[in-house]
């Protein structure tokens, strides 16, 4: 039903403005959420002034170098600082990025119209928030696990290995780099809106990469768990997720041909 | 939010995150109402222009000749083929919209109910209007 009232939280107030380190002359200003859930105020956004002479180009290097010299408050997830983790997925001006890939000039250039002198963070979009930058993807991960991604067969596994054709190898390029970042899933409006039941394009592209697995034996039940309207049919084919994925991956074109396995098999 | 009480808030439920996410299980449906939307997409598309065609000829006519056109056996089961291929997806995109943003499970049955009321009162209403028309001069 229509809430006439904002949600608890959802209003975010005006934070902190840290000053500039003494000397710093090329500064670059950063906007970022925050928010604790121990002190029981509503989330506010701190303005904080980045040296970009003493700091890395990527936004990742940004909010270590605030972490390190400003603000040791502020709290983030990272790891491995080259796009391969998923843990600094985060929402940089407006869009869902890797913060490790994305760099400082390049997250202004593709917010177009909307160029403003600072730079804006927030968490991925409407997922729970545990604190500051960091979401709850307990969910994603569970989703994810649903769609059972390893190989299921009921032959007796051969001695050395399943084999493959180069050919059919190939068809699992463009699904098998997805690093789980979750970039996609919260892009996506249809997710948003019905998060506990559809199960959102990065599980999807998992789904798919094990359906079109030519090892694979179970694409029958494979199908089975996912012919459901609100677990597959709930895309609508908005492509936020092709156009926000990191690794250049493209979910709704899996989930596309996902649709078109469940017709093949009933037409 | 609702979301946010059932992730964050143990009181509402203690249920595993699997458990959650594979929910009532599968409901074994939903491929039909997916193509049946397809196919109906593509038949409205020539069936809406033969439409437009056929009202635009009865632009200017009197009441006698606008009769005669539709009582034409290849106009009216155009009519009737339109009015059904509409109907039916108008159901299926409705209620998808419903299934998209209505949360309430009190208001989503009664919109379910109302979407599929409606639509078969507004085709049963057209075809009787094109039967009535297009046989009157026989019965």
């Amino acid at each position: 039903m229509a809430e006439f009232s904002l949600p608890k939280n959802s209003q975010i107030t005006e934070g902190k403005s840290w000053p500039a380190t003494t000397g710093a002359k090329n500064l670059k200003e950063f906007r970022v959420y925050r928010w604790n859930p121990d002190d029981g105020k509503n989330p506010r956004i701190d303005t904080y002034q980045v040296d970009r002479d003493d700091c890395g180009p990527m936004v990742l290097d940004a909010l270590l170098w605030i972490k390190n010299k400003v603000d040791s408050t502020l709290v983030f997830r990272r790891s491995c600082r080259e796009g391969i983790c998923g843990s600094c997925a985060m929402n940089i001006e407006g869009q869902n990025a890797l913060a490790c890939t994305m760099g400082i000039d390049e997250c202004q250039e593709h917010a177009k119209g909307r160029k403003t002198a600072a730079v804006k963070i927030y968490p991925l979009p409407h997922m729970p928030v545990l604190k500051d930058l960091v979401p709850d993807l307990t969910n994603f991960y569970a989703q994810h696990a649903s769609v059972e991604p390893w190989l299921k067969t009921d032959t007796l596994a051969p001695e050395k290995e399943w084999p493959q054709t180069p050919e059919d190898r190939a068809k699992l390029d463009g699904l098998y780099e997805c690093i789980l970042c979750a970039c996609c899933t919260t892009s996506c409006p249809s997710y948003w809106w019905n998060g506990e039941k559809f199960l959102g394009p990065a599980a999807l592209l998992q789904a798919y990469r094990w359906l079109i697995d030519s090892r694979d034996e179970n694409t029958g039940d494979r199908l089975d768990a996912l012919h459901d309207p609100f677990k597959l049919y709930r895309c609508h084919t908005i492509m936020n997720c092709a156009n926000t994925c990191p690794k250049s991956l493209n979910p709704a074109k899996a989930i596309a041909e996902i649709k078109k396995m469940m017709v093949e098999r009933t037409v | 939010m609702a979301k946010a009480k059932i992730l964050q808030n143990p009181q509402v439920s203690i249920r595993t995150p699997r458990a959650r996410v594979r929910g009532l299980g599968v409901a074994h449906h939903g491929v039909g109402h997916w193509w049946m939307q397809r196919l109906t997409a593509a038949a409205n598309a020539p069936l809406m222009l033969a439409f437009v065609v056929i009202i635009a000829l009865m632009a200017g006519r009197s009441y006698a000749e606008a009769v005669a056109l539709v009582s034409h056996p290849f106009v009216a089961i155009v009519l009737i083929l339109a009015v059904t291929s509409v109907a039916i997806h108008m159901r299926l995109g409705m209620q998808v919209i419903i299934e998209d943003y209505v949360h309430s499970p009190g208001l989503k049955i009664a919109a379910v109910f109302a979407n599929n009321f409606y639509a078969v009162v507004v085709a049963v209403a057209c075809l009787y209007a094109i039967l009535r028309v297009g046989l009157g001069r026989l019965v």
